[in-house]
């Protein structure tokens, strides 16, 4: 195989999934109403009930509004890395999987190509997003806004590759209400997108500890110190090493000698 | 007979899921230009052998050679001499035809431009080139299929595997979409599994392989295992050497 075949091939892949979210219009109006009623609401009640001391990235005191915008961004590439997975475990029930697998090119470079096409998707929604939050006095400095795209490639190939592990470990629709009990829900709430880790501690040591393992922690942090101009090393060094772990186990989930598929029959039909 | 170079070579080919026995003992081969029909019950043991000849599963006995090439080691040179049809469907129902095409083409790595010309001579050659803006949604079933062939033959493999490629298709759909395959065999040399739990789609002068709870109970034309029977009815054929056993 040529090396433009892998140009094609990607290219294909992409075009496929913008396409396909061009066309659930109501899916992008979802992924933005979503962390709007949490800015707007839930934010506004909160607000008074934490006061956010001054820690980094910011340099003085912050509204509530300010500090869960950049959490707000991870639980929209949090959903559609989940959404993603979904739409593998539907692709695989409907068989458009079968098609992907049948192709000539290596896997586990499909399967990246599938996950980097999900998190430019998401790239998308994350802008249209932060935009909107401007209305509600969340401005960060203009480079932010160059800064947050590296940072959010990177969150969404991590969330991506974890949507794409369940849905090998997933073989049927139904079992997405669970998704997101088990896994959406205790990633989003035990994580520093709703409130700093110290808050956290003031109330139980052994919840403090969970979320400051929880990558999606270290995501949203390595969000929010991009979105000010900063780098934080011990959130890019947790984000990438999950990105590259997930990753590697979604592409054994998907091979079929050593894969999940193995064991549980015959692809259904 | 050239067994190193055949499309599909098949030696002692078995698969357990865990404990539970899918397949057992298989041999067969198909050579080039070939028609071949894997005729059995559901649960004979098919969907299980046409994952394992696209890959979906990997063997765990036995070997499988496309064109000479283990499928488990350099599997994909042989992929890319492959075209699949599935039972399930498989097409996005919320692209195009040329949408689902354009997304094929390109996961074999073709060129746009190539896709194009391909896409252009394959819905032609299937009646379908004024459908290729249309929604798949809105095609009826036998059109599905035919836009799944067509699909299949976009990067012009020299096998083609077709899985129960006509179930939920009228008669006159089921017989058109069979008359079309058998033509490609001719027209470009292709080898055809075709694969079907139906005896009347099949001429008596096909090969036709019958497998019955994971083990090849037949090989040959209908024509000459009736004969051999000594039954006059191919239906009659197919219950006989597919009854369970007790």
């Amino acid at each position: 195989m040529s090396w433009s075949a892998y140009g094609h091939a990607f290219l294909g892949i992409l075009a496929r999934e913008f396409r396909r979210f061009l066309q659930q219009r109501t899916r992008f109006l979802s992924s933005l109403v979503r962390p709007l009623l949490w800015l707007v609401v839930f934010a506004a009640g909160f607000r008074a009930a934490l006061g956010i001391a001054i820690i980094p990235p910011y340099e003085t005191y912050i509204t509530y509004e300010v500090y869960i915008v950049p959490g707000l961004v991870g639980i929209i590439i949090l959903f559609n890395g989940m959404q993603s997975s979904l739409s593998m475990v539907y692709d695989r029930e409907m068989g458009s999987m079968r098609v992907l697998l049948t192709s000539p090119l290596p896997r586990g470079y499909l399967l990246v190509c599938k996950l980097l096409s999900g998190a430019l998707v998401s790239l998308a929604q994350v802008y249209a997003f932060l935009l909107l939050a401007r209305l509600f006095d969340v401005e960060p400095p203009v480079l932010g806004y160059l800064w947050v795209l590296p940072a959010t490639v990177l969150s969404a190939l991590m969330l991506g590759a974890l949507g794409l592990l369940l849905s090998s470990l997933i073989r049927q629709l139904e079992n997405f209400a669970g998704v997101m009990n088990f896994v959406v829900f205790p990633l989003f709430f035990l994580s520093s997108a709703l409130y700093p880790l110290w808050k956290m501690r003031e109330a139980s040591e052994l919840i403090y500890w969970i979320c400051a393992i929880n990558p999606f922690t270290h995501a949203v942090e390595l969000i929010r110190f991009a979105l000010y101009g900063e780098f934080s090393v011990l959130a890019f060094t947790v984000t990438s090493a999950t990105t590259v772990l997930l990753t590697m186990a979604a592409i054994v989930g998907f091979d079929p000698g050593r894969g999940l598929l193995r064991k549980s029959g015959p692809p259904r039909n | 007979m050239n067994m190193a170079t055949a499309p599909i070579h098949v030696t002692e080919l078995g698969h357990r899921y865990g404990k539970r026995r899918a397949l057992a003992q298989v041999d067969f081969t198909l050579q080039a230009g070939e028609f071949l029909a894997l005729l059995g019950p559901n649960g004979a043991g098919k969907t299980t052998l046409f994952s394992l000849l696209t890959r979906l599963l990997r063997a765990t006995e036995g070997r499988i050679e496309l064109f000479g090439l283990d499928l488990q080691g350099n599997a994909r040179d042989a992929l890319r001499r492959l075209g699949v049809v599935f039972q399930q469907p498989t097409l996005d129902l919320d692209l195009t035809v040329a949408q689902n095409l354009a997304y094929h083409g390109a996961l074999q790595g073709l060129s746009p431009d190539t896709v194009r010309q391909r896409m252009e001579e394959e819905l032609g050659r299937f009646g379908l080139s004024e459908r290729a803006g249309d929604r798949v949604r809105s095609l009826n079933g036998g059109h599905r299929r035919r836009v799944e062939i067509a699909r299949a033959l976009l990067h012009e493999p020299k096998l083609l595997l077709l899985d129960e490629a006509t179930a939920g298709l009228d008669l006159e759909t089921r017989q058109a979409l069979y008359e079309h395959v058998r033509s490609l065999c001719e027209e470009r040399a292709m080898a055809v599994l075709w694969t079907t739990h139906l005896v009347e789609e099949l001429s008596p002068t096909d090969a036709t392989l019958i497998l019955h709870q994971g083990r090849l109970v037949a090989q040959g034309t209908l024509q000459e295992l009736q004969s051999q029977q000594g039954i006059s009815s191919a239906k009659e054929l197919l219950l006989a050497l597919t009854r369970r056993e007790p």
